[in-house]
């Protein structure tokens, strides 16, 4: 399978992408890792007729922290999140994930910034961002803009980004003091995308929840944050029961499309369980 | 205006190519270069067979571009060997019987390569995942463990010996 014909451009900085993007309109796509727009131009889902390379563009790899802020360039990959120092120390919960998305040689190649770019559902990186509370750095013609994760995720291979924008960084804060996190992923072999998962952050504060976040991977549209299940569990000293019903409240928001994973019903019960062991685990670490 | 001139290092020599932008490099490599040791598995990028070294790191060659490797430094399994001499993950397969088929092996050959660098002294657990980009359908897998574990001990042993 070879994808079809196309211009191949390779810009050095991050204006001359954007110009390039904004002369040649919706006919050019951004090239990061390409682990899912080249597959999909085989298929032929995807016949941009221009690529635009950005692995050559330095400034959009690598984490650096700005005073508050943890700010991971776009083209970082995933194995730079899993090996990255900061992540490691102050977001842990990024690379311990990574380590659960495809295999060696794609995370190689596979960036962050790729992975929530191209608004797959079943990508990990989406609900890991609701989780920390990213925020994302957006370059289009008329300059830079700030889309938190809450606003970027607006549909199955549709997000806050239009054709000539370029995702350039994606912002997180440090987990607070003694924060907890877990995400558990089933899956059915190494290199498969989630039948479901679920990312948890909760900080305790004298025993009972001070902050909690919990998110779900491939269980609907968009990545999706389960607001009332957080809800049972703020505030309170956490009990199995109180678990449970988290879980129940995350079921009741999974909308998982049927395919070769599971059925819906498969599917949202799993869900249910995901929930509940990164509940434990995030708080069997939390102090 | 789709074909572009592509400078790459490619097992240690300069080559200047004339190539198709949609060229994967798998393609190239075999077609172009006639450097069939790339096999293709899946072209989906599951299954490893067409494992080739980039820059330093693994990468899988169906799922990359030719035209991404201009100035880059490209290694295949055909590089591995020098003046004739076996690389000693290569001896470590061939005496741990570390294929059946040997259609995964140029696959498994340059990702256990560049893993031993990675982790030059890695747990069976390590090598498996370590390893868990690349498929075999015949062997089982456990000589191939095997001969990666062979293959560190023996480049640890040459790490000595040149001390
Ligand atoms: C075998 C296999 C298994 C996989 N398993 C998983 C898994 O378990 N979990 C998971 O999350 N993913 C998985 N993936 C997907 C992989 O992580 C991809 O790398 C990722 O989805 C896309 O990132 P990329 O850098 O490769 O982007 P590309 O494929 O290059 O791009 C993807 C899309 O995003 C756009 N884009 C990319 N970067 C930007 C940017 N900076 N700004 C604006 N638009 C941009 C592109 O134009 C394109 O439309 C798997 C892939 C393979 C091949
Ligand atoms: S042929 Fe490239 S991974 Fe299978
Ligand atoms: S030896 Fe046959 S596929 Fe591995």
């Amino acid at each position: 399978m070879i994808p079809p014909n196309f211009e191949y451009h390779r810009p050095a900085t991050v204006d001359e992408a954007v110009g390039l993007l904004t002369s040649l309109g919706s006919e050019a796509k951004i090239l990061a890792g390409g682990h899912s727009l080249l597959p999909m131009m085989k298929l032929r889902f995807a016949m941009p007729e221009h690529l635009v390379d950005i692995n050559r563009i330095p400034e959009l790899s690598g984490v650096s922290v700005v005073g508050d802020d943890i700010v991971i360039g776009a083209m970082t990959t995933e194995n730079a999140v899993i090996a990255d120092p900061i992540l490691n120390e102050k977001v842990p919960l990024l690379p311990e994930a990574a380590k659960l998305i495809a295999d060696p040689q794609v995370r190689n190649r596979g960036t962050i910034g790729g992975d929530i770019a191209h608004g797959d559902p079943a990508n990990d990186h989406p609900a890991l961002a609701l989780a920390c509370d990213a925020v994302m750095t957006v370059v289009g013609p008329e300059g830079a803009r700030q889309i938190p994760a809450s606003e970027f995720f607006l549909g199955t291979y549709w997000t806050a980004l239009n054709d000539d924008d370029i995702l350039t960084a994606i912002t997180v804060k440090a987990f607070p003091n003694g924060a907890g996190f877990s995400y558990r992923k089933l899956k059915r072999k190494t290199g498969d995308w989630a039948t479901a998962a679920c990312a948890v952050v909760v900080a305790l504060s004298g025993g009972s929840v001070s902050h909690i976040r919990i998110t779900l991977t491939n269980l609907g549209p968009t990545a999706i944050r389960a607001h009332d299940a957080e809800a049972v569990l703020s505030g309170q000293t956490v009990t199995d029961e109180l678990i449970k019903q988290a879980a129940e409240k995350a079921m009741a928001i999974c909308d998982p499309a049927e395919d070769l994973r599971g059925d819906v019903e498969y599917k949202t019960a799993m869900a249910g369980q995901m929930v509940q062991r990164a509940i434990a685990e995030a708080l069997s670490r939390a102090n | 205006m789709a074909k572009q001139i592509v400078k790459m290092t490619l097992n240690g020599q300069q080559i200047e190519q004339l190539v198709d932008s949609r060229t994967l490099l798998v393609h190239f490599l075999r077609e172009q270069m006639n450097l069939t040791g790339a096999h293709i598995g899946c072209e989906t990028s599951q299954c490893g067979a067409c494992t080739i070294d980039i820059d330093g790191e693994s990468v899988k060659a169906c799922t990359h571009l030719a035209v991404q490797c201009d100035g880059s430094d490209v290694k295949t399994v055909e590089g591995l060997a020098e003046n004739g001499v076996l690389h000693p993950v290569q001896e470590a397969f061939y005496e741990e019987h570390g294929l059946q088929c040997g259609y995964c092996t140029p696959g498994m050959l340059m990702r256990s390569y560049r893993f031993l660098q990675e982790n030059p002294n890695p747990t069976e657990d390590e090598i498996r995942t370590g390893i868990s980009g690349n498929l075999c359908r015949c062997t089982g897998y456990q000589n191939i463990i095997k001969a990666v574990q062979s293959a560190a001990t023996k480049l640890q042993d040459n790490e000595t010996a040149s001390a």
